[in-house]
């Protein structure tokens, strides 16, 4: 075991974090860019605030099914995984993946399978995170 | 008939012939050092099908007809077919040689499954129970992803020591009889799980090596012979780890430096700086292209005289993995000697 550790070469850490940081920060900025421009055409902060994410959803959906998305991932890593376009791209590429075993047990079906475990237990923190408010806000009056 | 000798290897004393092979693959594999050695290159990963799992059978049906056609043969005169690919149930091979009406002995040796059909053809065709018998497998970059990994499009970063499965397959067809200058099959040496608790499913390498350095010291304890006895010791598909470990086990095991000897079907059939392949290529496909094309017509010609072909497998299963179990794996070894 020791020698196969030795044998196998670490990813390059410091690389990937520089890369990481520049793409994700790149992402956020553009981001807060789509909250600009939102905000200068008049809609109101509480939509912007739904249609900034739903852009850059949208946008990583497209990129995704064009077979660009991995390859900007390859290098940028968390930067792209970290944001919204994570979530995304999890979602729409196992959906383009299993077209070919139909929309019913193949899109329908697998679309879930590498995002599946997040929503279940997304959901389930926030519900436990919702008990344990509504007790501490009965017993403090909040 | 096959003898044995010493443990576990087999001596096949009729020399079954390998009469000719056949190695068809992908676009990336024909922009590595071997593509022009290749029958076929494939511009297209879909070869114009609909799935991954059809375009692999495809290729997997081509390697076994462009091998039989160079043969002289036609797939009436094959007795037996030993096929087999990474895909869930061998569908690439089943697929793939439903048309041709071959007796079909499916086989599962995961990137070992080449030097297993070649070893089991051998055996066949010594045993005259086959006159020609032929192996073959595929594997294809897009189908294994699908199956043991994430889906193409999904944005995941590959560790360093991970290996990219080539998309192809290869074919051979071993004869009882043939010409006295084709090159023949000395020996074959069935090998034995290992398992030294490698968990790291992107580290087949390392799990692999161990079994191939114990393979290798078998068969030449059995045989009494040493690297110096052979031109080529060829693993596939170990990578860059894989090779780099067998090359120091075989030196703290046996005190014997197999580098001069040694190359990896893993490191060849890619570039591994230019490509973009981390720690090498690997799947069945990849030491069945590199074996029934480069090394073949090296054979051929004379220029290796001897080669231990070593097919190591990772006998890895995505639940297996997930159930926090280590990754067994198999070394199968062929001895395959110019008729030169």
């Amino acid at each position: 075991m020791a020698m196969a550790e030795k044998a196998s070469p670490n990813s390059p850490i410091l690389k990937n974090a520089v890369k990481a940081f520049l793409i994700g920060g790149l992402i956020c900025a553009f981001g807060q860019f789509l909250f600009f421009i939102y905000e200068k055409w008049g809609i109101d902060e509480e939509t912007v605030r739904s249609l900034v994410p739903t852009t850059i959803i949208a946008i990583t959906a497209v990129l995704t099914g064009l077979g660009w998305f991995d390859d900007i991932a390859k290098h940028a890593g968390a930067g792209t995984l970290v944001p919204i376009t994570g979530f995304a791209n999890a979602v729409v590429s196992p959906a383009v993946e299993y077209q070919t075993e139909g929309r019913i047990l193949g899109t329908g079906a697998k679309m879930f399978t590498i995002a599946g475990p997040v929503i279940v237990y997304g959901c389930g923190t926030a519900t436990l995170y919702g008990v344990i408010y509504y007790i501490c806000s009965m017993f403090l009056g909040a | 008939m096959a003898q044995r000798q010493g443990r576990f290897v087999l001596k096949l004393p009729n020399k079954p012939k390998i009469l000719a092979t056949a190695a068809v693959v992908g676009p990336k594999e024909a922009e590595g050092p071997h593509g022009p050695d290749f029958d076929n290159c494939h511009s297209d990963d879909y070869v114009g099908q609909e799935t991954w799992e059809k375009a692999e059978s495809v290729i997997h049906k081509e390697a076994i007809e462009r091998a039989i056609n160079k043969a002289g043969l036609s797939p009436l005169d094959i007795d037996m077919v030993f096929a087999g690919d990474l895909l869930d149930q061998e569908i690439a091979s089943t697929l793939g040689i439903r048309e041709l009406n071959i007796p079909f002995v499916g086989l599962f040796g995961a990137c070992s499954t080449m030097a297993l059909g070649l070893a089991l053809a051998g055996l066949m065709a010594d045993t005259h129970a086959a006159n020609y018998a032929v192996a073959s497998t595929s594997s294809h970059f897009c189908s294994a992803e699908k199956q043991f990994r994430y889906p193409l499009a999904y944005g995941a970063q590959r560790s360093t020591t991970a290996q990219r499965t080539v998309t192809g397959a290869g074919a051979a067809v071993v004869a009882a009889n043939g010409p006295k200058r084709a090159p023949y099959i000395d020996a074959v040496f069935l090998g034995r799980i290992r398992d030294l608790g490698i968990k790291d499913a992107a580290n087949m390498g390392a799990a692999m090596a161990p079994a191939a350095a114990t393979t290798i010291i078998d068969f030449m304890h059995d045989t009494g012979t040493t690297a110096d006895d052979y031109d080529l010791i060829l693993t596939g598909d170990l990578g860059k780890v894989g090779s780099t470990l067998v090359r120091e086990l075989m030196l703290t095991r046996e005190n014997m430096d197999i580098s001069k000897v040694h190359n990896d079907c893993g490191m060849m059939i890619f570039d591994l700086e230019k490509q973009d392949v981390h720690a090498g290529g690997s799947g069945c496909g990849c030491s069945a292209a590199i074996l029934c094309s480069y090394i073949y017509k090296e054979l051929e010609k004379g220029n290796l005289k001897s080669v231990l072909f070593v097919g190591t497998g990772a006998l890895m299963s995505p639940t297996l993995t997930q159930q926090g179990e280590t990754i067994p794996s198999i070394a199968h070894a062929v001895l395959i000697r110019s008729g030169c």
